[in-house]
């Protein structure tokens, strides 16, 4: 089957073998380089095992049956995780070039697929340093004892402690009072909170920091925020399992549902958490593999690079719920006693005659009599149960910022743990931004918009725009804003843009040249498993999850959780569906990318078509980015 | 009401309740009247208990030094109770928790503010440390460019020498350039 698009012309775009092989020997220093092979694996490996990892793939496998998620895991890890990963690398390396460049070099047409990437890149940016804004607020309240969210603050005539935070737990106080100051709808913008403006120019400054000459500098600090979230998870899982109640979590994490396999959901919730976890899509990728000498091994890099990401993932799974075993056991130990001693109260009996081992028996017995039970009912015992304490099922920064912070309040010297989960949390935030920021840097440097000017300046425009914009986010309304962006702006558009790049290497491109490519870098022609992945399996993958995504969001109304502390079920969070000008904001946030793609396309025909004028050919002058643009007078 | 959880507080080092335990209780409560009551002398025997259970629990009430059967009101026994509540705690080395009165609720301690939330110091010290980090690589980043504006010509000479020895090998793209 040889079905390729016409592409004539293709040559000219791209540089040729010969002329990567002179690229290679001289060293013009035109074009980033990776200081070593060390540097590039640690990016890529910071790139895509980030907060994800540890807030969402425990959440998936203990709600999708436990042990048995690893198979629908590593079957999507396997058919679309690590083709989709190969070919970023491998065309990176082979053109040379950012997403931008990459995508114009195979067709001109494509280069809406370039610019989706950069604007989710943009988007997805913006939101996620957020994130590590509210990261470090945590991280920078970590440093006294007791932690500020261990004890409900006073009301203001010391009589009682507040309501709001008596009828929840401290712990939700801090996150959704005393951190974010939450509205209680995402239309009563609530103003900025100027706490929250300070953690975000500092998260943005701390990136600036690191991205300030591009791979250069972040290539130093990778060294520290890569390897730092292993030592750290490495400490908490030895500190975890030294306390009560942590193998629990651990076997209630892996007991494996069979039945869970049949449901299509948890097929669904795979491939989405193997897609989302490697950050494919969003041109980081592309252009750190671009940096590298042409004949690296990429296919290793990719498989390497995948283990590494599916290892961490059961990893940091296994890290949290030994920690949630721990808080679900104390939980469960502490309801017990709050009963046995009722109980001994109503009853007047000697301390010990009801414990934790006979207290179901001794209730029994108690109850057994008429005036017994009578009394018992009166006192309105909770219901303790182990299994509802440890399926308390969180993700996200619910996890990190409420269940975490409350499990650390009841471990001994809680501000030094708390420091190391921040920290921890933050250099995987951190090493994921890298990426995004590549991606928009350098596509605006492909763009050539600002020619003459450094990267320097470049960066921290980039950083200083995403800022101003993201000051959304640090608004009253701020948390319910990042959940919009979350759930649109970096789901649907990622998909069609990974269909497109395979549909674009393996048909536009033509995967015949890409093989060749790929024999020219590393050797050997790729085998009879990379063809039928590439040409077929992925992109069959990534349309079935897109399709039935888009279906599900379109055909339901769309709905958020909304902290309100006058509501009637507090503190469980209502469900508010959005207004009506929201679906606008949807409809740019995945619509504008994504349409970008065919927007573009139809720009340049419109623009050939039309302005029948000389069509010029520029070449740049730098030897190795061959990047022809045309332009018309 | 009274009830006492000596076995939860204390554990292995508990003690067992007494004659003499019940007799350290009625004497710190004595203290407790004469110390935030109106200064008249009370005495171990102004302390009445009745219906003690082996739970430890009981009732007692306080009567007058002047008149035997005069009773103390009950809000001025209980304001004396919680003025000295952490007297009579750490008499028996027991908390709020263990040691509960029952319709007097603990009292709640002030929390120490700072003056400069804590917070703000850890970010200032942060905020310090990026932006001389920021400064120090722009800076490297200006000079650098200068010298390479300067020192340039050298370079040039040389890598022209090099394209100019592989020309040999490979004509065409050099050419072409």
């Amino acid at each position: 089957m040889r079905l390729v698009f016409p592409n004539p012309r293709l040559e000219d775009r791209i540089p040729s073998h010969e002329d990567l092989e002179l690229m290679e020997k001289v060293e013009t220093g035109d074009r980033l380089k990776w200081g070593s092979k060390t540097q590039y694996l640690l990016t890529c490996v910071g790139f895509c095992v980030g907060l994800g990892n540890v807030w969402r793939f425990p959440y998936l496998c203990q709600s999708h049956g436990g042990g048995a998620f690893m198979i629908p895991f590593i079957i999507l890890l396997v058919f679309e995780g690590v083709p989709l990963l190969y070919l970023e690398f491998a065309i990176g390396q082979r053109l040379r070039s950012g997403s931008v460049g990459v995508w114009s070099s195979i067709h001109p047409y494509m280069t809406g697929v370039g610019i989706a990437s950069m604007t989710v890149s943009f988007f997805v940016g913006m939101y996620y340093n957020t994130i590590l804004a509210w990261v470090m607020w945590y991280f920078l309240n970590s440093f006294q004892s007791p932690l500020p969210w261990s004890q409900c603050p006073l009301n203001d005539n010391l009589t009682d402690l507040v309501s709001e935070c008596k009828r929840s737990s401290p712990v939700d106080y801090f996150w959704y009072r005393e951190t974010l100051n939450t509205s209680t709808s995402i239309e009563e913008s609530g103003g900025l909170q100027w706490w929250m403006v300070l953690c975000l120019a500092a998260a943005w400054s701390v990136l600036y920091l690191c991205c300030i000459r591009g791979i250069e500098t972040t290539g130093k600090v990778v060294y520290i925020t890569s390897t730092l979230p292993y030592v750290v998870l490495t400490i908490f899982l030895i500190r975890g399992l030294t306390l009560k109640g942590s193998v629990e979590g651990i076997k209630f994490l892996f007991t494996p549902d069979l039945n869970e396999l049949l449901n299509p959901s948890t097929w669904l919730d795979a491939g989405a958490q193997v897609f989302y976890s490697f950050s494919l899509g969003v041109g980081g990728l592309i252009s750190f593999s671009s940096y590298n000498p042409v004949h690296n091994n990429c296919e290793q890099d990719a498989i390497i690079i995948a283990i590494i990401n599916g290892f961490t993932s059961i990893f940091a799974a296994t890290v949290i719920y030994t920690i949630i075993g721990f808080r679900a056991t104390k939980q469960f130990d502490d309801c017990l006693n709050e009963n046995i001693l009722m109980l001994l109260n109503a009853f007047d009996l000697v301390e010990g005659t009801v414990t934790e081992i006979n207290y179901d028996e001794m209730l029994q017995n108690l109850n057994s009599t008429i005036s017994g039970s009578e009394v018992i009912q009166g006192l309105d015992l909770s219901t303790c149960n182990l299994r509802t304490f440890l399926s308390d099922g969180v993700e996200g920064t619910g996890l990190a910022f409420i269940v975490f912070t409350e499990a650390i309040t009841k471990m001994p010297i809680s501000p030094l743990w708390s420091v190391l989960f921040f920290v921890m949390l933050f250099c995987l935030g951190l090493s994921t931004m890298f990426g995004a920021i590549e991606g928009v840097v350098v596509a605006i440097q492909d763009f050539k918009i600002f020619p003459t000017w450094p990267k320097e300046v470049i960066s921290g425009i980039v950083c200083l725009s995403s800022f101003l914009i993201a000051l959304i986010f640090s608004l009253g309304s701020g948390n319910y804003w990042l959940a919009l962006f979350d759930s649109y702006a970096g789901s649907i558009p990622l998909l069609i843009i990974a269909f497109c790049e395979m549909v674009g290497v393996a048909y536009v491109y033509g995967i015949e040249r890409f093989n060749k490519d790929i024999e020219f870098m590393i050797g050997h022609k790729p085998n009879i498993f990379w063809q039928a992945m590439w040409r077929v399996i992925s992109p069959l993958i990534v349309l079935v999850i897109f399709l039935i995504y888009f279906v599900n969001e379109v055909s339901s109304t769309l709905t958020y959780i909304t902290w309100n502390p006058s509501s009637e079920n507090f503190p469980v969070l209502e469900i508010l569906p959005y207004p009506n000008w929201v679906y606008i904001i949807i409809l740019l946030l995945a619509g504008l990318p994504s349409l970008a793609i065919p927007g573009f396309a139809l720009y340049k025909v419109l623009q050939k078509c039309c302005c029948k004028k000389t069509i010029k050919k520029l070449e740049l002058n730098t030897v190795s980015a061959n990047v022809n643009m045309y332009d018309t007078k | 009401k009274y009830l006492f959880s000596i076995n939860s507080a204390l554990g292995d080092q508990a003690y067992v309740w007494n004659e003499n335990e019940m007799f350290l209780f009625r004497a710190t409560l004595a203290f407790a009247m004469r110390t935030y009551s109106d200064g008249q002398e009370y005495d171990v025997a102004n302390v009445v208990v009745c219906d003690e259970t082996p739970r430890v629990s009981f009732w007692f009430v306080v009567t007058s030094p002047l008149d035997a059967s005069l009773l103390v009101d009950k809000r001025r026994v209980e304001e004396a109770v919680r003025k000295s509540r952490s007297r009579i705690n750490s008499a028996f080395l027991l908390t709020d928790d263990t040691l509960e009165f029952i319709g007097i609720p603990p009292t709640l301690e002030a929390p120490v503010a700072p003056d400069t939330p804590p917070w703000l110091i850890a970010f200032g010290v942060v905020m310090g440390g990026v932006g001389a980090g920021i400064v120090v690589l722009l800076v490297s980043s200006v000079k650098r460019d200068g010298e390479e504006e300067t020192g340039g010509k050298t370079e040039n000479e040389a890598a022209s020498d090099a394209i100019y020895n592989m020309s040999f090998s490979d004509d065409e793209p050099v050419t072409q350039m």
